[in-house]
C-alpha cells in the first residue's frame, strides 16, 4: 500500500524522518518495502510556482508559444513552449517553471533518462528556462500538456516545498487488513511512537430533508451482508475533484475520475471503508412500490449483469447482488453496474458504506477475476462500525467539492452486529510465553496505546475490550502478540531453552541416508536433484518403442506450470538420464546419483506412497583425461562395481538374476534381488533409450534401487571380528567351465568348501580361446588360506585344496586346468 | 699352495675392483666362490696333499675365503651404493607435470546446507523427522489454523493434484502436524527437513521446487525469549559470530506471535545495498510461538504447553551464503555448478 506522508500527518504528528519511520513500521509488523521521495531532485533555487503573465505565438513557428511567467524574481521569464495546454492570450495559470540548471527527466525519450537544462535558441528565440509536464518531473507518464497547478499556488515558492512529498510503500500481511488505510496505519504509527491519534477537521453541511419514504433498503442474505448503511445526496454538480485530492489519489496508485467518484475512492483510502455510489434516479422501487429499494441478495442462478468495465458477467447462486426493483445494479463489494453508474448527467446520489462477510467476497472476486480496491479491503475484514464515519466524511467532501445536500439521517441495517469482544487476560501469559516479566499496569499501557480497553480483576488478570477496528484479536495469544509487537521484538529477553530434555529421536533411516550419500561421494559421484514434477513424454523415452505410460498411473497437477512439468514421478530415471546428457555435452564424463522420493498413486489410502529411491547414472571417460593417457569409457562394471561397494558398507546381500527391464540392454542388466524381491534394477541402457535421451557415450550405466527396502535390511552396529596373525598361504586355481555357469556362484561354491580357512577369493582373469573349446572359459581365481589361530601346514591346505576342486568339479562340473 | 692361494686371492683384489655392475659382481663371484669357481679347484687340492700339511694349507684356504668374501661385501655394498647415487642423479620427475586426475564425488550444495543446518539443531537437542511432499489440503492448511478461502492462502500459490483434496506441500509446516501427533503429550524437539513445491513461475529468483527445514519445539516452559536464543544460535553458526540478527513481527496463522528474522547484510554489513534493497537487513527465515489452536490439533493443551516453530529454505541460505545469483542453478544440476562446492 501506497502512503503518502503529508497525509498520514493529518492523523498523526510525526517527528521522525522518513527513514525512522519507516524502521519503526518495519519492526512494528508493518514492512516498509520502499520509500519514494517525490520532487528530491527538485533544486529550490531552479525549480518552482510560477503564472503565466501572457501568452503570444512564436514568430517562427506555429506549434510554438511564448509564454511569459513570473516567478519571484524581478523580472518574468519569457519561455518557449509547445504544450497543447497553453494558448496565445491565455494568463494566470500557475505552471511549474525550471531555470538553465535544472536537473529533469526527459519528456521525449521512452522511459526515465535525466537531463540537465540548457540554455538555447528554440526556432530563433532565447529560451533560459522551461514549463513542465508532470513526466519532466517525474511525477507521472504524463506529457501532453504541461501541469497547471491550482490557483493559490504561491508563486516563486520552490516547487520542492509546494509539491514534494514522501510516499510509504507498505507491505501489509493478511492480518493488517486494519491498516489498509491512512487511518490504520496512523494508529499505528501513533501507538508505536507514543503519539495521540488526532481527526482532520471537516464541515458538517446542512441537512435537507429526512432520508425516510426516500430510500429503502432490505437484506435478504444477513449472513453474507452484515451492514448497509446508505445516504442520499442532492443536487451534487460532477466536475472534476480538487487537485490536493487527484494528487494523492495518484500517489496512492488510483486514477481521478470525477468528483463523486474520487471522493468514495479518497474516503476508502483514508478510513479503510470501501463506498459505492448509484445515481439515485436509476435505482428502482420494487414492483408495486414507488420507494427506490435496494434488496441485498444471493444472485439467483443464471442470472447476469454489465459491470462498470463493460463486461457481461455470469453469476452463480453463491455471489451476493446488490439489486433494485430492476434487477442487480452491482456485485456487493467487489464492482458497480454500467447502468446505476454515476455519469456528468448525474445530480442525486445513493451512497453505500456496507459490511460484506469476507470469505464470501473473496471467493466473488476469485470466480469473477475482478481484483478491486474494494474487494481487496472486503475480502481481507473490514470494520463494520465504520459504515457511518466513511459517509459522513463523504458526505463533507461532496458538501465542500461537489455542493451537495446530504438528507437527514441514513438508512441503516446491521444485522450483523456481534457483541462487543472482551478477553479476560492473565498477565502471566506474558511471561510463560515471551519469558517477560511485565506489571498488569505497563501491559495495560501497552494496549491502551491500540485503543484497546483495560480494567484490572484481582487475580492479575486485565478484562480487556477489543476495539471494534480488531477483526484480527479473539483470544489471549492475539493480545500477546500484540504486547509483543509493541514491547518491541528487540527487547524481548534472548535464552537458551530452559525445559525437560526431550528423549532422543533415534532417525535410523535418515542416518542411514546420510551415510549413503557418504559412500557415494566416496565411490566417486555427484549427487543431483531432479524436478519431482516430469511429463509422459520425458518418461515415455525410457521405452525402446518411446510408447507413452498409463496416465493413471501418475499423480497429476490440475494447475502446473507447464506441461514439461505436469505430473508426480514414478522413477528417477528419466530425470537422471536427461541430467546425465546435460551434463555430457561439454565434458568427457559424469557418474550422478540422485536420492528422491517418487510418488505411487494408491486407492486404498487418501495420500499416495511416496518411498525413496537411489539413482546412479554414469557414462563416459572412467578418468578424466591427461598426459599420464586416457581411460576406457566405463560400463556395466563401473556400476557393479558401486552396487558391491553398497552391499559391503551397509551389510546387504543382494542377489542378481538377469532382468528384462525394457529400459536396459538385454544382456547388460539385472534385477537386484533382496529376500527374493526385485529391489531394484541396474545395467546399461538400451542403445535406441540412449538416442531417444541424446546422449552420445558407449556404455551408459543406469541404476534404481528401492531405498527404503536396501536400508531396511542394513546390518545394525558392526561387530569387530579378531584379525588373525597367523602366516597367509596363497595359491591360483585356474577353472574351466562351461559359458553358462555363473562365476559368482562358482566363487560361493569356493567360499562354501573353503570354509573359516579360507581368509579370501579373488577371480583374477577369465578367458576363453581354442585351446579351451567353444562355450567353454577358464576362470582363474587366488585363493588366501589361513587359520585364526595357527600356521597351516602343507597338508592342509592340500586337503582344502582338494575339497574344494571337488565341490566345484560336482557343482559346475568345473576342471582344474592343467 | 699358499702360494697358489696368494696369487688367487692377488688376481680377485684385482678383477674385484674393476667390478661396476652386480651382473659383474655375480660373475666374479662364481669365478672366485663360485661351486665350480677358482677357490673350490684349489680346495680339492688338499686332499691331495700330505697329512701333515693339509690343517694348516686348510687354514689358509679359509683365510683367502674369508678375504674374498670380504672383498665381494665390500664391492657389492659399493656398486649399490654407487647405484643409488646414480639413481638419486637422474632418476628427477618432471614435478611440474600435473598429477594422474581422482575422479571424487560431491554432495548436492542443497543436500550440503541441511546437513550444515541439521548439525546446528542436532547440538541443541533437535532430532529428525520427515512428513510426506504429497499432502491433504487438512494437513497443510486446516491443522495449521487457515480454513478454505482464507485470505491467508494467498501466501502459498500452490499446486493441486487431480486427487481433490491432495496438493504439493508448498512449505513444510505440516510436519509440525505429524511431529506433534507422534510425540504428544510429551516434550519434543525435531527438524523436519525437505522438498515444497510452489505455483510460482521459474525465474531467478523464484523455484517451483525448493527445500524447507521446519524446526520445532514444544514444552511446558518455551517461550519466545527461547525461540530468540535459538535463531540466534543458528544465525550465528550458518553466518558467523559477529552477524547481528533482528525479529520484525510478522504473520502466519499458526503461529502467535510470529516473527520474521532478518540477518545484517554481510555484502555491506548493514550500510545498505542491491542485494539487501537498501535496508541493511536480508530476510532469512519465519518463526513464532505455536498457535493455541495448533498446539490443540496436535494433541497439547496450550493453557500448559507451549511451544516455537520455525521454517527456512536451505537453498536461500546457500544462495547468501556464496552469492548465487540465480536460484536456477540449484536443479539445473550442471556439474560446472555443483563442482564450485565440491
Amino acid at each position: 500500500m501506497l502512503v503518502p506522508i503529508s497525509w498520514l500527518k493529518e492523523y498523526v504528528d510525526i517527528d521522525l524522518t522518513p527513514e525512522a519511520l519507516a524502521e519503526t513500521l518495519t519492526l512494528g509488523g508493518l514492512e516498509v518495502e520502499g520509500i519514494t521521495h517525490i520532487g528530491e531532485g527538485w533544486a529550490r533555487d531552479k525549480v518552482m510556482v510560477g503564472q503565466v503573465l501572457g501568452v503570444r505565438q512564436h514568430p517562427q513557428a506555429d506549434r510554438l508559444v511564448l509564454a511569459n511567467v513570473e516567478y519571484g524574481a524581478d523580472e518574468p521569464l519569457e519561455v518557449v513552449t509547445g504544450a497543447p495546454n497553453l494558448h496565445v492570450g491565455d494568463r494566470g495559470q500557475k505552471v511549474v517553471l525550471a531555470l538553465v540548471g535544472a536537473r529533469l527527466i526527459d519528456g521525449h525519450a521512452e522511459g526515465t533518462h535525466y537531463t540537465v537544462l540548457k540554455r538555447g535558441k528554440i526556432r530563433g528565440i532565447e529560451s533560459a528556462g522551461m514549463v513542465c509536464s508532470e513526466k519532466e518531473l517525474g511525477v507521472s507518464d504524463e506529457h501532453t500538456g504541461i501541469v497547471i497547478l491550482p490557483d493559490d499556488a504561491p508563486v516563486g515558492k520552490p516547487l520542492a516545498d509546494y509539491w514534494g512529498e514522501t510516499v510509504l510503500d507498505i507491505t501489509l500481511e493478511a492480518n493488517m487488513a486494519r491498516c489498509l488505510s491512512v487511518l490504520g496505519v496512523a494508529r499505528e504509527v501513533a501507538a508505536l511512537t507514543g503519539k495521540t491519534l488526532k481527526r482532520p477537521e471537516q464541515v458538517t453541511p446542512p441537512a435537507g430533508t429526512p432520508i425516510d419514504g426516500h430510500v429503502a433498503v432490505q437484506i435478504a442474505d444477513p449472513d453474507l451482508c452484515l451492514r448497509y448503511s446508505a445516504s442520499l445526496i442532492r443536487n451534487v454538480e460532477i466536475r472534476p475533484s480538487p487537485e490536493w485530492m487527484q494528487r494523492r489519489l495518484a500517489l496512492a496508485g488510483m486514477r481521478p475520475i470525477n468528483n463523486v467518484v474520487d471522493i468514495t475512492n479518497y474516503v476508502m483510502l483514508e478510513i479503510g471503508q470501501p463506498l459505492h455510489a448509484f445515481d439515485y434516479h436509476q435505482v428502482q422501487p420494487l414492483a408495486g412500490g414507488s420507494v427506490p429499494t435496494i434488496v441485498v441478495r444471493r444472485a439467483h442462478p443464471g442470472e447476469t449483469m454489465t459491470t462498470l468495465d463493460g463486461n457481461l458477467r455470469q453469476l452463480n447462486g453463491d455471489m451476493l447482488l446488490i439489486t433494485d426493483g430492476s434487477g442487480p445494479v452491482a456485485i456487493a463489494g467487489v464492482m458497480g453496474g454500467l447502468e446505476s453508474e454515476i455519469t456528468a448527467q448525474t445530480h442525486d446520489i445513493l451512497l453505500e458504506a456496507a459490511n460484506f462477510q469476507y470469505i464470501n467476497n473473496r471467493k466473488t472476486a476469485g470466480a469473477l477475476k475482478i481484483p478491486s480496491e474494494a474487494s481487496y479491503r472486503f475480502g481481507r475484514g473490514v470494520d463494520p462500525e465504520l459504515t457511518l464515519v466513511a459517509l459522513e466524511r463523504a458526505i463533507s467532501l461532496l458538501y465542500s467539492y461537489g455542493g451537495g445536500t446530504p438528507a437527514q439521517d441514513y438508512v441503516d441495517v446491521y444485522p450483523g452486529r456481534t457483541p462487543d469482544k472482551v478477553i479476560d487476560f492473565r498477565v502471566s501469559e506474558v511471561k510463560r510465553l515471551l519469558g517477560l516479566d511485565l506489571s498488569a499496569a505497563e501491559v495495560a499501557g501497552l494496549l491502551r496505546s491500540l485503543e484497546f480497553s483495560c480494567e484490572e480483576l484481582p487475580g492479575n488478570v486485565l478484562r480487556v475490550g477489543v476495539p471494534s477496528y480488531r477483526l484480527d484479536v479473539t483470544i489471549s495469544a492475539d493480545l500477546v502478540e500484540e504486547v509483543a509487537r509493541l514491547y518491541g521484538y528487540d527487547n524481548l529477553p534472548t535464552t537458551l531453552i530452559d525445559d525437560q530434555m526431550p528423549s532422543q529421536i533415534p532417525s535410523r533411516d535418515l542416518a542411514l541416508e546420510e551415510h549413503l550419500r557418504d559412500v557415494l561421494v566416496g565411490v566417486g559421484l555427484a549427487e543431483i536433484i531432479t524436478y519431482s514434477i516430469t511429463s509422459l513424454e520425458s518418461v515415455a523415452k525410457l521405452s525402446p518403442e518411446g510408447a507413452l505410460p498409463d496416465p493413471a498411473e501418475y499423480i497429476r497437477l490440475v494447475n502446473p506450470l507447464s506441461s514439461d512439468h505436469e505430473y508426480m514421478r514414478r522413477t528417477l530415471m528419466n530425470t537422471s538420464l536427461e541430467t546425465l546428457a546435460a551434463n555430457l555435452r561439454y565434458q568427457e564424463r559424469a557418474a550422478l546419483f540422485e536420492i528422491g522420493n517418487i510418488y505411487l498413486r494408491t486407492e486404498a489410502q487418501r495420500l499416495p506412497d511416496q518411498p525413496r529411491r537411489l539413482s546412479v547414472a554414469l557414462a563416459g571417460a572412467r578418468a578424466e583425461r591427461s598426459w599420464l593417457g586416457q581411460s576406457d569409457a566405463m560400463d556395466f562394471y563401473d556400476l557393479k562395481g558401486v552396487l558391491e561397494v553398497l552391499n559391503q558398507r551397509f551389510g546387504v546381500s543382494t542377489e542378481l538374476v538377469r532382468s528384462t527391464h525394457p529400459s536396459f540392454h538385454p544382456g547388460k542388466a539385472v534385477d537386484i534381488v533382496l529376500d527374493g524381491a526385485v529391489i531394484g534394477v541396474m545395467g546399461e541402457v538400451h542403445p535406441t533409450v540412449v538416442s531417444a535421451f541424446e546422449i552420445e557415450a558407449p556404455h551408459v550405466g543406469l541404476l534404481e534401487l528401492d531405498l527404503e527396502a536396501f536400508l531396511g535390511a542394513a546390518g545394525s552396529l558392526i561387530k569387530f571380528k579378531p584379525i588373525s596373525r597367523m602366516p597367509r598361504m596363497s595359491e591360483d586355481l585356474a577353472l574351466v567351465v562351461a559359458e553358462d555357469v555363473r562365476s559368482d556362484e562358482v566363487e560361493r561354491t569356493i567360499r562354501e568348501a573353503g570354509g573359516a580357512l579360507l581368509a579370501d577369493v579373488v577371480l583374477f582373469d577369465v578367458y576363453r580361446n581354442a585351446q579351451l573349446g567353444a562355450g567353454r572359459k577358464s576362470l582363474a581365481y587366488n585363493l588366501t588360506y589361513q587359520a585364526p589361530d595357527r600356521t597351516l601346514t602343507t597338508e592342509q591346505s592340500a586337503k582344502l585344496r582338494e575339497r574344494i576342486l571337488r565341490q566345484v568339479a560336482q557343482r559346475h562340473q568345473a576342471e582344474l586346468r592343467a | 699352495m699358499l702360494a697358489q692361494l696368494q696369487e688367487l686371492l692377488d688376481q680377485g683384489r684385482a678383477s674385484a675392483a674393476a667390478l661396476t655392475t652386480a651382473a659383474q659382481l655375480d660373475e666374479w663371484y662364481s669365478t672366485y666362490l663360485g661351486k665350480k669357481g677358482a677357490l673350490t679347484t684349489v680346495l680339492r687340492g688338499i686332499g691331495s696333499l700330505p697329512a701333515e700339511d693339509r690343517p694348516q694349507a686348510g687354514k689358509d684356504a679359509n683365510t683367502v675365503k674369508v678375504a674374498l668374501e670380504e672383498l665381494y661385501r665390500a664391492r657389492s655394498e659399493a656398486i649399490e651404493r654407487e647405484a643409488l647415487q646414480a639413481e638419486l642423479a637422474s632418476g628427477a620427475l618432471d614435478v611440474f607435470l600435473p598429477g594422474r586426475p581422482a575422479s571424487l564425488g560431491m554432495m548436492h550444495l542443497s543436500s550440503q546446507t541441511l546437513r550444515e543446518i541439521t548439525a546446528v539443531f542436532s547440538r541443541m537437542g533437535f532430532g529428525v523427522l520427515r512428513s510426506p511432499e504429497v499432502e491433504d489440503d487438512n494437513t497443510n492448511f486446516q491443522l495449521l489454523n487457515i480454513p478454505p478461502h482464507h485470505p491467508a492462502r494467498d501466501m502459498w500459490s500452490t499446486f493441486y493434484t487431480d486427487q481433490p483434496g491432495l496438493l504439493l506441500r508448498p512449505h513444510t509446516s505440516p510436519g509440525q502436524i505429524y511431529a506433534m501427533k507422534k510425540f504428544a503429550p510429551e516434550p519434543f524437539r525435531v527438524i523436519l527437513p525437505g522438498k515444497c513445491y510452489r505455483y510460482e513461475q521459474v525465474t531467478s529468483r523464484s523455484e517451483m521446487m525448493f527445500h524447507q527445514v521446519e524446526a520445532i519445539a514444544v514444552g511446558e516452559n518455551i517461550t519466545m525469549g527461547d525461540l530468540k536464543g535459538v535463531l540466534t544460535y543458528f544465525a550465528r553458526a550458518m553466518f558467523g559470530s559477529e552477524r547481528k540478527v533482528r525479529l520484525r513481527p510478522s504473520y502466519f496463522p499458526f503461529t502467535e506471535p510470529s516473527a520474521e528474522v532478518d540477518i545484517e547484510c554481510y555484502l555491506c554489513e548493514g550500510k545498505g545495498c542491491p542485494m539487501c534493497k537498501h535496508s541493511g537487513w536480508l530476510e532469512i527465515l519465519g518463526s513464532g510461538m505455536i498457535h493455541p489452536q495448533v498446539l490443540r490439533n496436535g494433541g497439547y493443551d496450550p493453557e500448559r504447553y507451549s511451544g516455537f516453530a520455525l521454517g527456512m529454505g536451505p537453498e536461500r541460505i546457500a544462495i547468501l551464503r556464496h552469492n548465487i545469483t540465480d536460484i536456477r542453478y540449484f536443479f539445473g544440476n550442471d556439474l560446472r555448478f555443483l563442482e564450485q562446492f565440491a
